[in-house]
């Protein structure tokens, strides 16, 4: 009780001080406010990228070449944040072998698997929309630069898949098409596409993430079809991570780190 | 940007954040915060922000309740507050 | 009433609300005894920091940030004739290549440099695209800790688990 007198009393003082400091911002939709148009007297970085992107990288959706371009460096070590988390949860929860000494489970039999006539409907369903859910997410990592998309949405998508999978049969059998020892690797190797790709500029005499030297090695007419062909293996880099990270979360999350019997 | 949308999405986050809160059934609160994330999926879209949308509407509508059902699985469903 | 509206609700709506999802946020964060439900008031936290952010990059009848791309033909034919002119020296293709694109620049206003009053501001949208993804891996590394806690403590309320540690210190 006391807990949520305190609660509400620094929640009231927080809230209020924001709700005073609300009424200086400039108006919602303001296209001159100081975040959209700088300023006075210096320029906006969001307006050079809007004016000045598909000039430098040829990619039409804006948000993309910054993602992947200009703020590569960011996005790499986003990538190795969320790869940090796949092996925190591993640390964390992951069993490996005997399981003797833990705790029985709760419920032996899942409530979700009773009824066969339901779990032939809803597999036969899931092996159906499995493949075009995954042609979908390779679709929306290779057109990234072309509409809303990109690695990380489409790394999320073909997690999904897996996790499909596991949902309608169980955790054994999306685990079959994609083991413990495979995830791990993938994202690995996601990982190592992305610096890969920023240590071959480094090879070829320029700055780390620098895709424009690229240009010779990917036999692009110009350095900025180059600098657009390099976001997309970044891209596939960061949907690699993405997908076995986020299939190793809900495996080891479902199953409680034992890998088997799941959801 | 439509304002009238905007105004009407916004209310209804406000609201799926309260009940969510709320609500004592665990698996409900999972169920309930997946809505949430497409309410705020739809505001992305409806500001233009549309790749912080397809995002959302994988992530945060997809996987994380899909986690939070998991963990409610694997742990307790009801809750006392 | 439509003057309320227009000078008081519609530039700062948004923002209200932003505040609004932050306190519900951070109450739950505080208030809430049972532990996932503490971790959707910090999902919700989240999200009001995003939508604080991407409300600042919203700018009145604007387009998305994605660029119509219909000069793109004559790019590829006019990038096809350096290669071409460029073929034998290749120092002299890259000389060429960078001065096609810088008269580019000029030859095509349309397609290179579009007015920024018409497009959303892309910058917020990618910070905060990587703050979701990386959002949901932290959930999952904070709902791994909650399974553990379970795992130990039987129990997801924290005034319980807080009274089996007190007990667990005076008993060692």
């Amino acid at each position: 009780m006391l807990s949520k007198v305190f609660a509400t009393i620094a929640v009231v003082i927080t809230g209020g001080i924001l709700l005073y400091g609300v009424s200086d911002f400039p108006g919602f939709g303001d296209p001159h406010s100081p975040a959209n148009a700088g300023v006075p007297g210096q320029a906006s970085i969001s307006q050079y990228f809007i004016t000045e992107s598909y000039g430098d990288t040829k990619v039409p959706n804006i948000v993309t070449s910054v993602l992947a371009d200009y703020r590569g460096y960011d996005t790499m070590f986003e990538t190795v944040v969320i790869f940090a988390a796949g092996m925190a949860i591993f640390a964390i929860l992951r069993v490996v072998g005997d399981d003797s000494e833990r705790k029985p489970r709760r419920k032996q039999e899942s409530s979700f698997t009773n009824g066969d006539h339901s779990r032939i409907i809803i597999g036969t369903t899931c092996r159906l929309l499995v493949p075009v859910i995954q042609l979908f997410a390779l679709y929306v990592i290779a057109h990234g630069h072309h509409s809303p998309g990109g690695g990380f949405q489409g790394g999320v998508i073909l997690a999904a898949s897996f996790i499909i999978i596991a949902l309608a049969e169980n955790l054994n059998s999306a685990l079959k098409r994609l083991s413990e020892t495979n995830y791990l690797k993938i994202a690995c190797i996601g990982i190592l596409i992305y610096a890969g790709f920023g240590v071959m500029c480094q090879v070829l005499e320029s700055d780390f993430l620098d895709y424009g030297v690229l240009q010779p090695i990917l036999m692009t007419d110009g350095p900025e079809m180059a600098r657009s062909h390099s976001m997309l293996g970044v891209e596939i880099g960061v949907a690699f991570t993405v997908t076995a990270i986020m299939f190793a979360i809900y495996a080891n999350l479902s199953s409680r780190g034992l890998l088997r019997d799941g959801l | 940007m439509i304002f009238a949308f905007d105004i009407v999405i916004l209310v209804f986050l406000v609201i799926a954040a309260i009940i969510s809160l709320s609500v004592k059934d665990l698996l409900s609160a999972s169920m309930i915060f997946g809505i949430y994330g497409f309410l705020i999926c739809l505001l992305w879209a409806e500001m233009g922000a549309v790749d912080v949308a397809f995002t959302e509407a994988s992530v945060g509508a997809g996987i994380s309740a899909v986690l939070l059902v998991a963990t409610v699985y694997n742990t307790k469903r009801k809750s006392s507050d | 009433m439509s003057e309320f509206v227009e000078t008081v609700l519609r530039p700062h709506f948004n923002f209200w609300v932003y505040v609004i999802l932050m306190m519900i946020g951070l109450w739950a964060l505080i208030a809430k005894n049972n532990l996932i439900k503490k971790l959707i008031g910090l999902s919700i936290f989240q999200t009001a920091i995003i939508l604080f952010y991407v409300s600042m990059g919203v700018k009145e009848n604007a387009n998305i940030p994605i660029l119509d791309h219909h000069g793109h033909e004559e790019h590829v034919v006019a990038h096809a004739e350096d290669g071409h002119a460029g073929a034998h020296d290749k120092k002299a293709h890259v000389e060429k290549s960078d001065h096609a694109t810088g008269s580019h620049g000029e030859s095509h206003p349309d397609a290179t440099s579009p007015d920024p009053d018409t497009m959303a501001n892309p910058l917020p949208h990618v910070l905060m695209l990587t703050a979701i993804v990386v959002g949901v891996a932290t959930l999952g590394v904070a709902l791994s800790i909650v399974q553990m806690i379970f795992r130990e403590y039987g129990s997801l309320e924290e005034d319980e688990i807080l009274e089996q540690v007190k007990a667990g210190n005076s008993d060692g």
